[in-house]
């Protein structure tokens, strides 16, 4: 199982690369918030302006700014 | 002038996924047809051989796992990853370049795979050429998509966002390891220069397949797929996942565990026994991340379960959760080695690959598109509800007869092969096994075409959608929501 040499090493170099982003991950304080992520998706309005009037409502949101 | 996102490639993705899935399926249904009839394809004389079982098999699967599947991959991460991160992709140039290099490997493998140019390891057909362009399309999606990350307008990385990562690099290593190979023209053979052999020879080239093979699986068709599941049930829903928490321990025990399940592919073969029980022993315990995840997304409608009764998008969604959880429970035990010495090598292994792969990996995808596409066409919704709901039910139909079909038939084959009289003969031979299947085989051909069928529908509905809508190609970037 010479092939062994090759995948474990691999894996363990894998590993510490998880290893390496889940501390980032720890310390950059991605997890200190457990809820807010999961509503603020929610609040992210993705559906487009209603068909028809679209090119108008933007034109004018472009007037805006 | 405003900030805007980038819908194009997303649409060109979307409409490819469902393209490519009426492509691959067909092709599917055409082999269980020759399972039946295996001279079908015989009638098309000198056109015969591009079609036989052989050649068209991994067409099949190239084809639904990498270019549907694969296409509704890009088109949802590539989705998710903007509106989340509320930045623009970092490269429109980049995304260009990742749709048509994809679009060009499909093509490359849908020629050269009926020519029967073939490297011969499952899922890692395509010869060296080809490898080459996957590589560096692989790479700059990889570019694309954690660049977008990191030019990212809010603090938080969305949970859906680390799934898409870890599949994204995952999925580099693995090609590029699995596919070290050798091209014949280095031999000093022009005439087949796109031939090629693999770096590793025998049992370690089996293992090293394997752990290719069974990490396609895990990173491609379930961490993938679980990105899209975190951002598009919420969605759909209308409310925050059940637990963010678990959301996040789902992520990182997958990621450590799913690496070492491999050798299952290999029980009973020359692999070192220890090698085996420890691929057994990993697949046991995938069950938890696995089922946490699945609770996770169906527990997100608690609450608001009446929603199912009406809208035909989440039950895609959740059924294809229900389908996930049942082909993570069914796996783990198929690699326990006493009930894998009886479903190695007969049709349950099939069975169970299309319980994970049409009732998950398809409908997961299929209800997102269809959540999807009226969006980056500027509509409020589908065409028609209703033939969204017709879709759902040939869909979950066909998939229960499909995985049914094959269980009676996997286990009736198990059972025959090893059956033995008094005096240590076998009680019946080959043949008599393969006589067995047909009833199986014909309730799996009614049960695919169905769900093929099911793909049509989609696609009328999806090109009346697109002809009343507009392209959507300046959706506004919003003021980030909170920071």
């Amino acid at each position: 199982m010479d092939i062994l040499y090759l995948l474990i090493p691999l894996s363990l170099v894998f590993v510490a690369f998880i290893a390496v982003v889940f501390l980032w991950a720890v310390r950059s304080g991605q997890f200190e918030d457990m809820e807010g992520p999961a509503h603020r998706i929610l609040l992210d309005d993705d559906l487009p302006p209603s068909s028809g009037e679209s090119t108008q409502t933007k034109k004018t949101s472009d007037n805006d700014h | 002038m405003e900030a805007t996102y980038n819908y194009k490639v997303v649409r060109q993705f979307a409409i490819m996924t469902v393209v490519w899935g009426i492509v691959g399926m067909l092709v599917g249904v055409i082999l269980s047809a020759q399972l039946i009839w295996p001279a079908l394809t015989e009638a098309l004389g000198p056109l015969a051989p591009y079609l036989s079982y052989g050649r068209i098999r991994p067409l099949h699967t190239n084809a639904v796992i990498f270019a549907f599947g694969g296409c509704a991959l890009f088109a949802t991460s590539l989705y998710i990853v903007q509106r989340t991160c509320q930045t623009r992709l970092l490269s429109d140039g980049l995304a260009s370049f990742v749709f048509w290099g994809w679009q060009l490997v499909i093509v490359l493998a849908a020629v050269s795979l009926p020519l029967g140019v073939t490297s011969g390891k499952e899922y890692a057909e395509l010869e060296w050429p080809i490898d080459l362009l996957i590589a560096v399309v692989w790479v700059a999606y990889a570019v694309l998509f954690l660049g977008t990350i990191v030019i990212r307008k809010t603090q938080h990385i969305y949970v859906a966002n680390w799934f898409f990562g870890a599949f994204i690099i995952t999925i580099a290593v693995l090609h590029i390891v699995n596919s070290a190979q050798l091209p014949w023209i280095l031999g000093g053979d022009a005439s087949s220069w796109w031939k090629s052999y693999s770096a590793y020879a025998g049992v370690h080239d089996a293992m090293v397949q394997w752990w290719y093979g069974h990490n396609a699986v895990g990173f491609f068709l379930t961490t993938a797929f679980l990105g899209m599941m975190y951002y598009f049930v919420p969605k759909q829903a209308g409310r925050p996942i059940f637990s963010y928490r678990l959301s996040i321990v789902h992520f990182w025990s997958l990621n450590f565990i799913y690496m070492w399940a491999g050798p299952h592919h290999l029980l009973y073969t020359a692999l070192p026994d220890w090698a085996q029980s420890l691929g057994m022993v990993f697949s046991l315990m995938l069950i938890a991340p696995s089922w946490g995840g699945m609770m996770n997304g169906i527990m997100t409608l608690s609450g608001a379960w009446h929603k199912l009764r009406t809208d035909p998008i989440l039950k895609f969604l959740i059924t294809a959760l229900s389908f996930y959880g049942m082909s993570t429970f069914e796996g783990p035990m198929m690699s326990v080695k006493t009930v894998n010495a009886l479903s190695h090598y007969t049709e349950w292994t099939i069975g169970h690959v299309h319980s994970g792969a049409l009732g998950w990996v398809a409908m997961i995808s299929i209800g997102s598109l269809y959540y999807l596409i009226p969006r980056l066409f500027g509509r409020e919704e589908m065409w028609s509800t209703r033939l969204i709901n017709v879709h759902f039910w040939w869909s979950t139909i066909g998939v229960v007869l499909y995985i049914a079909a094959l269980w009676i038939a996997g286990v009736a084959q198990g059972l025959m092969w090893r059956a033995t009289n008094a005096d240590g003969t076998l009680t019946y031979s080959f043949a008599q096994s393969v006589n067995a299947m047909y009833p199986f085989y014909t309730i799996r051909l009614i049960g695919g075409t169905m769900f093929f069928a099911g793909m049509l529908l989609m696609a009328y509905n999806v090109w009346k959608t697109v002809a009343a809508g507009r392209a959507v190609n300046d959706a506004r970037i919003p003021q980030a929501v909170a920071a």
